[in-house]
């Protein structure tokens, strides 16, 4: 379980994050939505301990990870997966060598067995025969589909993704999202999903949380968070639909 | 980007490299790789001008060793140490002398064998010595007619 | 006035700062050189990166080197009437001043701009973040392979370029200028010592430390000097220029020390 408490964070004196409060339950899949600019994707940096936040706790499973030392945080980390945003590939190195990496530092398994653990995540998110290319030889959909084999190869607790789905066409944005929903069944990873495909990750998550101003001004189901009646988050539900009729259209 | 093979060019460059670095430092660094051998042998002089760390010392013109340290000892002599070839054998009697090559050329140690059966060990101290000529008090005695 | 001061102290502090973070950049990098696990296969791929790929601007410029200075120094030698002692002037100043600060400065060019630029991208597209969330310590894997390589080729080159500046003089001042072969290179031994050839060594040996150091720690902090691609161009000619004028005042700090 993961609890954020009153989490503040500001740069150069602008206020980013203005108190979060959010609790994130095992197994769930949680979607962070909110405008670009907003503090997301700060929101998730302080998640994995990249940042510090300037006041605030975050517990995970109890530990606070603002306040332990590297060694501690390090161990909880290595129950961590992450997507980044750009995916993040290690441009120097084959698809294969990019996702047997984790293997290859964290664990002592023989060479076979990392192969075999390797191909196995690249072919559960649905890639086969392109172990040996390199990065900048696959397409932008392909890449977020080996990020996303690379987290889940150490069998991780909790998987984030950061913008998944950013600068996809609807039809890989949708395939990735169905990949997330199958890895879940399959691995049975707590999901943090920051978003801003509104509706489409409503069929993905378990629940929505959004941020606006630097607070999270509603959290619920995606049913809950369609029917909300505060205007903020009716205008960017309705908004984010608006768009992508006229982008359709 | 194709895969290339790594270690064959790291290995190429590392062995150009230790090749040039051994060349300079054998060659021209005179590195005693194959410990040298030789043994320390000191002598004082009342002036070594002139002579420097790397000096040759010879017998007959031959070298047969260098100048290991120059310093000055506490009865402000120059004390000059050689490492002097294996299997040349110096005389306790005898005598180095500092010398010139030619009028103005680089200045070398010139052992002059002596007599005697005792012969130095390492760490010997040669006693008779002859210091570096000084060309200017050269010409200035005979300018002067003392010479 | 009262602004002046202020901007001149916070001036003053960032200053402070970004020497401090670089320090210990250095010191936590030298620290993960001796502990496990050692990234042999990295440490290969950067002694290629910054060695093999560039011997061929170090032969270039160090034959050259040496010719330029076998003509110049003739000409003034001759004026004394010691042309004999060309041998000896070339290649003392080849192994201790020009062959380790001019090869470091030319793999700052070729090498250390290319090695910001990469770690700056990965910074950029996360790459970075990627290793710390594997709960992996990224310098193990940018810097200490660098340092290392640096630390193990910068001497290396040295000696290559001091060789080939060696040959160079040759060409030009015994067959070009007429010296006799044997003048050049037995006057050589005779001046050279190990002392000589011992500088050398330890200025490259840091002169690698400052190239790697600081072309590292300039891409790794891309993000402090600009926003993406920007910042990394940025980051790039800040970590050359940076290189370059350390390498040429350390090499006159260690000059007149060990002198």
């Amino acid at each position: 379980m993961i609890e954020i408490i009153d989490l503040e964070k500001s740069f150069n004196g602008q206020e980013v994050l203005k108190g979060i409060n959010l609790t994130i339950l095992d197994r769930e899949v949680v979607a962070i939505i909110g405008e670009s600019g907003g503090g997301k994707s700060v929101l998730l940096k302080h998640l994995i301990g990249i940042l510090k936040p300037d006041k605030g706790k975050i517990l995970v499973d109890g530990v606070d990870i603002t306040k332990v030392g590297r060694r501690e945080l390090d161990r909880i980390r290595d129950r961590f997966g992450v997507v980044f945003q750009g995916s993040a590939l290690f441009d120097s190195m084959t698809i294969f060598e990019n996702v047997a990496f984790p293997l290859n530092e964290k664990t002592k398994l023989g060479k076979n067995e990392i192969q075999g653990k390797a191909l196995r995540a690249l072919e559960d998110v649905g890639l086969k025969g392109i172990e040996n290319k390199y990065p900048s030889e696959i397409s932008g959909g392909m890449k977020r589909r080996v990020a996303l084999a690379r987290a889940l190869v150490i069998g991780p607790d909790t998987i984030f993704f950061d913008e998944p789905t950013t600068g996809l066409d609807p039809i890989i944005l949708h395939s990735i999202h169905r990949l997330i929903i199958d890895t879940h069944v399959k691995y049975n990873f707590t999901g943090i999903i920051i978003s801003h495909e509104i509706p489409e990750i409503f069929d993905v998550a378990d629940k929505v949380a959004m941020l606006y101003q630097g607070t999270i001004v509603a959290a619920g189901t995606p049913e809950e968070i369609r029917k909300n009646s505060n205007p903020v988050v009716k205008q960017f539900t309705s908004s984010c639909r608006d768009e992508l009729t006229k982008s359709l259209s | 980007m194709k895969k290339f093979d790594v270690e064959l060019a790291a290995g190429f460059f590392l062995l150009i490299g230790i090749l040039a670095l051994a060349f300079i430092s054998i060659k021209l660094g005179k590195l005693e790789v194959l410990g040298g051998g030789g043994y320390a042998l000191y002598a004082e002089f009342e002036k070594a001008g002139g002579v420097k760390v790397g000096s040759s010392v010879e017998i007959a013109g031959v070298e047969i060793g260098k100048v290991k340290s120059i310093r000055l000892d506490s009865n402000y002599q120059a004390l000059v140490g050689f490492v002097i070839n294996k299997g040349i054998n110096i005389q306790d009697d005898a005598i180095a002398s500092i010398k010139t090559k030619g009028l103005i050329g680089e200045k070398y140690v010139q052992i002059t064998p002596g007599g005697s059966d005792k012969i130095l060990s390492n760490g010997g101290k040669i006693r008779e010595t002859e210091s570096s000529i000084d060309i200017e008090d050269l010409i200035s005695k005979y300018v002067y007619g003392k010479v | 006035m009262e602004k002046l001061l202020r901007v001149l102290g916070r001036w003053g502090l960032s200053v402070v700062r970004t020497m401090g973070r670089m320090i210990i950049f250095l010191a936590e990098s030298l620290y993960l050189i001796f502990s496990p696990p050692f990234k042999f296969n990295l440490l290969l791929r950067q002694i290629r990166f910054f060695g093999t790929k560039s011997l061929v601007v170090i032969l270039l410029t160090g034959a050259f080197t040496g010719m330029v200075l076998a003509i110049q120094l003739f000409y003034t030698l001759r004026k004394f009437g010691s042309d004999a002692l060309l041998g000896p002037a070339v290649a003392l100043s080849l192994i201790r001043e020009l062959g380790p600060v001019l090869s470091a400065l030319m793999v700052t060019g070729r090498a250390g701009s290319s090695l910001t630029a990469e770690i700056g991208i990965m910074r950029i597209s996360e790459q970075i973040d990627v290793l710390t969330t594997m709960a992996l310590n990224p310098l193990r894997y940018l810097s200490v392979p660098n340092i290392v390589a640096g630390i193990i080729v910068f001497p290396l080159l040295a000696a290559i370029y001091d060789v080939i500046g060696i040959y160079g003089g040759y060409v030009v001042g015994v067959k070009l200028l007429g010296l006799s072969s044997g003048t050049y290179f037995s006057q050589m031994e005779n001046f050279l010592d190990m002392s000589d050839i011992r500088m050398g060594i330890y200025k490259s040996v840091s002169f690698g430390i400052i190239v790697s150091w600081v072309s590292c720690y300039k891409g790794y902090h891309t993000d402090e000097t600009g926003y993406g691609a920007e910042g990394v161009s940025k980051a790039t000619t800040e970590a050359v220029v940076m290189s370059s004028v350390l390498i040429l005042v350390w090499d006159y700090f260690l000059g007149s020390v060990l002198l």
